[in-house]
């Protein structure tokens, strides 16, 4: 069947976005505002604390992404309504007003001169409201190219490069045609397949800025602070015992995952918005799973397809993540975290193609509420990327 | 199809990747070759894990390993046809 005529039952926010699920998101300036947040979604059933590390004394590009991070979370048409609790008023109010600009219901609030107990009892009424506001809203249809799908590879083996990345592949060719956001990252990760990557630029401008971001994170990332060739760390000792030797293989198949025909229209900034319309992006992310993954959920991005080898367990707390593995022994040991089984693929009983066409099926159904295997066990990493020590 | 033990991904590769659990020694394995279907016949000499690879030709120090017909790095350490290819015997040329 066409897959640009599937329909979805999803939300519709204010902003025209299409979300997939219907989050009230409590979310903590800062780190020292972490408990107040979780006492307040304890006491309001139905919403979700997103407690981090840092907030505090950052500065420059480090503070400009942090507050990207935040703002995005917040705005990501998967979350209907938002409070924000900080330590203080001006950084709290700054993230209320860049969140507010989608036109979602948020309020925020402050601890200093008011105490956590009075914070908490305020911002809970708040949420209570904002659950009762929200909680009620009705999925409508919407096109499933209307979605804004990310993709990042993890506990990678060379399974992933035959069978789960390619499948990844195949389904960004089907769908972004026809108008869907697609964006992968891991800069890092690269390595070795940067020639490749780049040659699937769609413009000499946007391969120019690609081949500027994947330097910059040579030097400014991996030559500066390397100890050694990273064995261990780039391939992961999982990466490795999954059959993985080099950087440069785990790179070829990480890039399995933009497919054979898609180009990548421009290079987006740690948790930054696409700007350029429907298409493929590129992210300057770490190769992280939970720090990537973050980034995604804050710049817009509603469902994750996470291909894996050796069986990453990542969640996301707003952002569905959908497991896919090629590897055999992964879903005889780990059957609970897979979401689509494409084992298939390396016995050659199931082509690419319907593999993709599994992949899309799973991503329709998830968009329609299905809990992905993450989801359900519970998964709800929330891990800010952070550019360099605080003031 | 009957299922193979070896799957290659381009013709130009010398290495190909076990796709079943338990390879022993002395398996003559049907391996095929993702990009166009053809395949061929190899015999393992080692017990090779699952997601591990083989040097389909003898590789000696120095020799450039290739899959996806692409470099994946320098081998330390010599191979022969049917051995097991990873940390021991092949390293990245970057970083």
């Amino acid at each position: 069947m066409s897959h640009h005529n599937r329909k979805i039952w999803a939300f519709r926010r204010e902003n025209g976005r299409v979300g997939v699920r219907n989050h009230v998101a409590i979310l903590p300036v800062d780190d020292i505002s972490n408990a107040a947040c979780e006492a307040v979604a304890n006491n309001i059933k139905g919403t979700i604390a997103l407690p981090h590390a840092y907030g505090r004394l950052q500065f420059g590009a480090d503070l400009d992404l942090h507050f990207r991070t935040m703002i995005g979370t917040g705005s990501n048409p998967n979350v209907a309504a938002c409070i924000v609790i900080g330590i203080e008023p001006g950084w709290t109010q700054r993230i209320v007003d860049g969140i507010a600009k989608t036109g979602k219901p948020v309020a925020g609030f402050w601890i200093e001169g008011n105490g956590d107990i009075a914070t908490v009892a305020a911002a809970s009424r708040k949420a209570k409201e904002f659950v009762h506001q929200t909680s009620g809203q009705v999925r409508v249809e919407c096109d499933i190219s209307e979605l804004w799908v990310a993709a990042k590879c993890g506990e990678s083996d060379t399974t992933t490069g035959l069978a789960s990345c390619p499948t990844v592949g195949n389904m960004y060719d089907k769908l972004i045609p026809h108008g869907l956001y697609g964006c992968f990252g891991e800069t890092s990760e690269l390595t070795g397949a940067e020639h490749l990557a780049a040659a699937r630029a769609a413009t000499p401008e946007v391969r120019e800025k690609f081949m500027k971001t994947w330097q910059a994170y040579q030097d400014d990332v991996i030559e500066a602070n390397k100890t050694s060739d990273l064995s261990e760390s780039q391939p992961t000792k999982g990466n490795i015992a999954g059959g993985l030797t080099t950087i440069e293989e785990k790179a070829l198949g990480n890039l399995e995952k933009i497919g054979k025909k898609v180009k990548f229209i421009d290079v987006l900034e740690p948790a930054e918005a696409p700007a350029r319309g429907q298409g493929l992006y590129f992210m300057d992310t770490s190769s992280a799973a939970a720090e990537c993954c973050t980034l995604q959920a804050a710049a817009g991005y509603v469902v994750h397809i996470f291909p894996t080898g050796q069986g990453n367990v990542i969640g996301n707390p707003i952002m569905p993540v959908i497991k896919v593995t090629g590897n055999p022994r992964t879903v005889r040991l780990m059957p609970e975290h897979v979401d689509v089984d494409v084992s298939g693929v390396v016995r050659r009983e199931m082509t690419i193609d319907q593999a993709g066409d599994a992949l899309i099926d799973c991503i329709e159904q998830t968009a329609n509420g299905r809990l992905t295997a993450a989801e359900a066990l519970g998964h709800v990493e929330f891990v800010m990327t952070k550019l360099y020590r605080s003031a | 199809m009957s299922v193979p033990q070896l799957l290659v991904h381009d013709r130009k590769d010398n290495v190909g990747v076990v796709v079943v659990e338990g390879l022993k020694a002395g398996t003559d394995m049907l391996c095929v070759v993702t990009e166009d279907n053809s395949d061929f016949r190899l015999t393992a000499r080692h017990d090779v894990p699952i997601g591990h690879k083989v040097a389909l030709v003898d590789l000696a120090v120095g020799d450039t390993v290739t899959k996806y017909g692409q470099d994946i790095g320098r081998i330390v350490a010599p191979v022969a046809k049917g051995e097991h290819v990873h940390v021991h015997n092949l390293k990245t040329k970057r970083w």
